[in-house]
This record gives C-alpha cells, sequence and structure tokens, in this order.
C-alpha cells in the first residue's frame, strides 16, 4: 500500500503535506481502497475555517457516504474543483490529483501530533 | 472518515469470530483467491466486490458478469397439492404456469405487508422451486410450511445442498451455450429447462436481476466451484468479470427492480410497490381450491382504494446522491412527504438515480421534488421507472 515518507496521517485515514504554514490535504491510498469506486466529493467553502476534527466534507463511494475531518485547524485557502466532475481522481492518484483541500494552520506545530508514514503503516498492517 | 471505515472493518471478516456467524458458499475460495472483499448478507458471508463496483457494472451492460448467488433460498414444493397449495400461501397462482416456466410473486402477510418477493418454477407437473431472498429464507420457509401444512405437499429446503450462479449480460448466451447441451436459443426469458452445465446436472433458467439477458443455473452444491469456473474461463474472451453484490444492487437499481429491505417490506403491500400485476385478484377461471390466499381480503381492499404512497423513480437534477432513508420533499416546504428506499450513482447513466415512496398525487414524471441530503435540498425530478432498459 502506497504511504509517502514526506506525510503526515490521520487515525481517519487522512494525509497532510505541509508547505510552511499550509497544509495540502486528501485520503490515503489505503481508504480508496476500502472506499471502492469514489462518485462524490463535497468540499467546503474558500475562505471557511475549520477546527481541528471538525467535519469539513463529504466523499461518496458506489455504496456509501463518509464524513471527512479536518486533520489540523485553520482557513480553507482552496479546495479541488477537479472532483466536482472528475471523484475518480481520488481513486487514480490520491496523493496528486486527488488532493481535496489547501489549509492555512493555525498552529503548523500541531503537525507534529499526527503520524507519520511508519506509524500510518503500522496502523493499517501495511 | 473514521466510522464507516471502521464499520467497514466489521463486514471483512479479519479474524474467526466474525465468520463463524457467516454461511460461506460453495464458491468462498474462489472469492478469496480473486481478492474479493467480503460484506454479511442475510446471514452468509458473500463478496460485495472483486475489484471496482463500477468495472463490474460496466461489464454486465457491454459483456457479461458472473454472480455467485448461493445464498439464495431453494425451497422445493412437491406432491398432489403443490399447485393448490402454493396458489393459496403466494399472491400468484403457480398453477397457470407451465412446466419450465417460471414467474414473480411474493408472499404477503394477512394485513397484505409483503413477507417476501420470490421466483416460482414449475419443473414438473407436481414439483416447483421457490427461490426466496436469503435474508428471508428462514421465515418464507416456516410460512411455507405453515400454509401448506393442510395440503398433500413435501417441503424441502435444499438451500444447503445448492450452489446458485448467475452469467448476466449480451453475452450471457454465448459464453454458456459451450458448456451446455440445452439449445439457450429455444429456452425464452422465464423458462427453465434442466441439463448439464460443465459435466454438471443442472437447472438453467433465463431469469436474472439486472435488467440483461442471461441465466441463473442451479447446481449441487459441490459441484459449484468446477461450473463456476468453467464459466470464468468461457467468459474471459467475452469480457466477462465476476461480479459482487455491490454491481448486483446498482444493476437491480438502473433496472427499477425492488430490493426486499428497500422497497419492500411488512409495511408496503405490492401495490404500492408498483407490483399488481404479479398479485392475481381475479381467480375466477383458476380450480375453485385456487380462489383464496393469504393476505386476499387485505389487497382487495388496497386495490380498490386509493394508495397511501407510491414507488417513484427520481433523478438528481443536483449535485449530490440520495440514499435509503434521505426525506422527500416539495419545494420550498419543510415537511417530509416520502423517503428514499434506495439511491446510488448511475453507472450507466452518470446520474444519481433513486427510488422513492411518495403520495399518488406527487407522483406523476416531471414533477420536480427535493432530497434533504445531509440537511441540505437537493432537486430531484420523478422519472418513468425503469430507469435502464436494455436495447438488444
Amino acid at each position: 500500500m502506497d504511504v509517502p515518507e514526506a506525510l503526515r496521517y490521520t487515525t481517519d485515514h487522512e494525509w497532510l503535506r505541509l508547505e510552511s504554514n499550509e497544509a495540502v490535504v486528501g485520503i490515503t491510498a489505503y481508504a480508496t481502497e476500502e472506499l471502492g469506486d469514489i462518485v462524490f466529493v463535497e468540499l467546503p467553502a474558500v475562505g471557511r475555517h475549520l477546527q481541528a476534527g471538525e467535519a469539513f466534507g463529504v466523499i461518496e463511494s458506489v455504496k456509501t457516504a463518509s464524513d471527512l475531518y479536518a486533520p489540523l485547524g485553520g482557513e480553507v485557502l482552496a479546495v479541488n474543483e477537479d472532483l466536482a466532475t472528475q471523484p475518480e481522481l481520488v481513486n487514480a492518484e490520491p496523493y496528486a490529483a486527488g488532493w481535496m483541500v489547501r489549509l492555512r494552520l493555525d498552529d503548523p506545530a500541531m503537525a507534529d501530533g499526527l503520524m507519520d508514514a511508519g506509524v500510518y503503516r503500522a496502523q493499517i498492517g501495511g | 472518515m473514521a466510522e464507516d471505515l471502521a464499520s467497514r472493518h466489521v463486514d471483512v471478516p479479519a479474524d474467526a469470530a466474525d465468520a463463524a456467524v457467516l454461511t460461506r458458499t460453495p464458491i468462498h475460495e474462489r472469492h478469496v483467491a480473486l481478492g474479493a472483499r467480503f460484506t454479511g448478507f442475510g446471514g452468509w458471508e458473500m463478496p460485495v466486490r472483486y475489484g471496482s463496483i463500477i468495472d463490474e457494472h460496466r461489464a454486465v451492460r457491454s459483456a457479461a458478469g458472473l454472480f455467485d448467488l448461493s445464498h439464495m433460498g431453494e425451497l422445493w414444493v412437491s406432491g398432489p397439492d403443490a399447485a393448490v397449495g402454493l396458489a393459496s400461501a403466494l399472491v400468484s397462482v403457480p398453477g397457470r404456469l407451465a412446466v419450465g416456466h417460471a414467474q414473480y410473486s411474493l408472499i404477503c402477510a394477512p394485513d397484505g405487508g409483503v413477507i417476501d418477493d420470490l421466483i416460482v418454477y414449475r419443473t414438473a407437473p407436481e414439483r416447483f422451486l421457490v427461490v426466496p431472498n436469503a435474508s428471508n429464507r428462514e421465515v418464507v420457509a416456516a410460512e411455507l410450511a405453515s400454509r401448506l401444512a393442510g395440503w398433500a405437499v413435501e417441503l424441502d429446503d435444499e438451500t444447503l445442498t445448492t450452489a446458485l450462479l448467475a452469467v448476466q449480460g449480451p453475452a450471457a448466451r454465448a459464453i454458456l451455450q459451450p458448456l451446455t447441451n440445452l439449445d439457450l436459443g429455444s429456452l425464452r426469458s422465464y423458462a427453465a429447462a434442466e441439463a448439464r452445465v460443465a459435466g454438471s446436472p443442472a437447472l438453467v433458467a433465463r431469469t436474472g436481476y439486472t435488467g440483461e439477458d442471461g441465466f441463473e443455473l442451479f447446481v449441487d452444491w459441490d459441484d459449484g466451484p468446477a461450473a463456476w469456473d468453467a464459466l470464468l474461463v468461457a467468459g474471459a474472451s467475452h469480457g466477462l468479470l465476476p461480479c459482487g453484490l455491490g454491481a448486483r444492487d446498482t444493476l437491480r437499481l438502473e433496472a427499477g427492480m425492488p430490493l426486499y429491505g428497500n422497497e419492500l417490506d411488512r409495511r408496503t403491500t405490492p401495490f404500492e410497490a408498483g407490483l399488481a400485476r404479479f398479485v392475481h385478484l381475479d381467480r375466477s377461471a383458476d380450480p375453485p381450491r385456487c380462489r383464496d390466499f393469504v393476505g386476499r381480503a387485505a389487497l382487495e381492499a388496497r386495490a380498490a382504494g386509493p394508495l397511501p404512497r407510491q414507488l417513484v423513480g427520481l433523478v438528481l437534477r443536483d449535485r449530490g446522491i440520495a440514499r435509503h432513508g434521505y426525506a422527500v420533499r416539495r419545494p420550498g416546504q419543510p415537511e417530509p412527504i416520502g423517503v428514499v428506499t434506495s439511491g446510488s450513482q448511475s453507472p450507466t447513466l452518470g446520474e444519481a438515480i433513486a427510488m422513492a415512496y411518495v403520495p399518488p398525487s406527487d407522483a406523476s414524471t416531471g414533477t420536480m421534488l427535493e432530497v434533504v441530503i445531509r440537511d441540505a435540498a437537493v432537486a430531484a425530478e420523478i422519472v418513468p421507472l425503469p430507469f435502464y432498459r436494455r436495447t438488444r
């Protein structure tokens, strides 16, 4: 299972890529395997402020709907508009074209509290 | 996503404790080898998908899919009173069937509520095969035992000695023909015949639950794996894929077919579900002993009066996916008037489709309604069922 070393991970199977005081967020390859074909992604409005752990969107596979949770607090700077018409990008490239939101973090140091690749890999048994 | 992924893990029998309570079909080891993901369904451990549900769905629409349906019930009713006994137990008159034919039917409670929907095959003058849903097999078997008690019939539940495979899709006939001595061209829709398939005795039926042409093959439990292997091999060059319950659900939804527990339940009569044509109320031409059946009075009253609600098809006109249990409203009005029974993104149509119960006054094609999705109102238009009808 693909778990890139440079990213941080949550127990909710989301990844976060730090870029100074900003972060890009998506869901992991493991999550896409578990969910199957993604057919719908609902993302927050740009400018909305998210608390850590807050549900900020919804991802739907053929069979089920799941909430997306903010890994850290911050303001939504951008969302991946391509997912409105091509939700399958999440399956195809979960760590690249399938990204979901870009946040301006309230406190980038909080990212240290998230899992690194090794710990996440152990969590998913791979 | 934690909760959904966690609940999904419960569905995957990663340890013996989960698996112990679920029955496995004779094809189970094949599913494991194919990398299937499993789900508990009606007490059985069933493949929900092997890879992509959308790929499996499209294979059935464009080529063929192979399904293991060994969880479905096989209840045999035989004896001199088999035809009249079943006519008293079900809403249809199976005695109208010629030998070698089948009908869709339902078994209802005295109040007219649906206990299950099922297929009845007449395989001999005094022998019928009743196929209920896996989740209802035991209650249907118990109801039949009770309702047939006064008749000269024998009831045998052969579910656990029968494997059921379905090959569905436009290429199904070409795939199956080389494996059987039966001329499939002579087997009409809703007909069934005994034959050999891949060297084993089989009941071959031209039935299915996908909206495509296709066949359902009842074979002995132990012959299931060999038949599965032969169909996979024969189908490979035709584009056949093994398909799980996920694709089965989206295929039947596009085809507008009801699923027990979604469109049908004890609080629903066949009439609301649009299944009036399967309820044989006029039995004046049938033998006298076929005239009465369980639920008759309640169903006659329901047939004569206005329906409290009606099953309709919806296509969402804004972004979103309607799911089972979501409320349906009139535009701009806060009070729910109905409920979604099934919904998904349609792989064939590329739109979000759903079935829902609404009042008959709101059930006309073209009516604009709203589905409440996570507190937001999403526009939906009533369309005729089925959403998809095959053209070849």
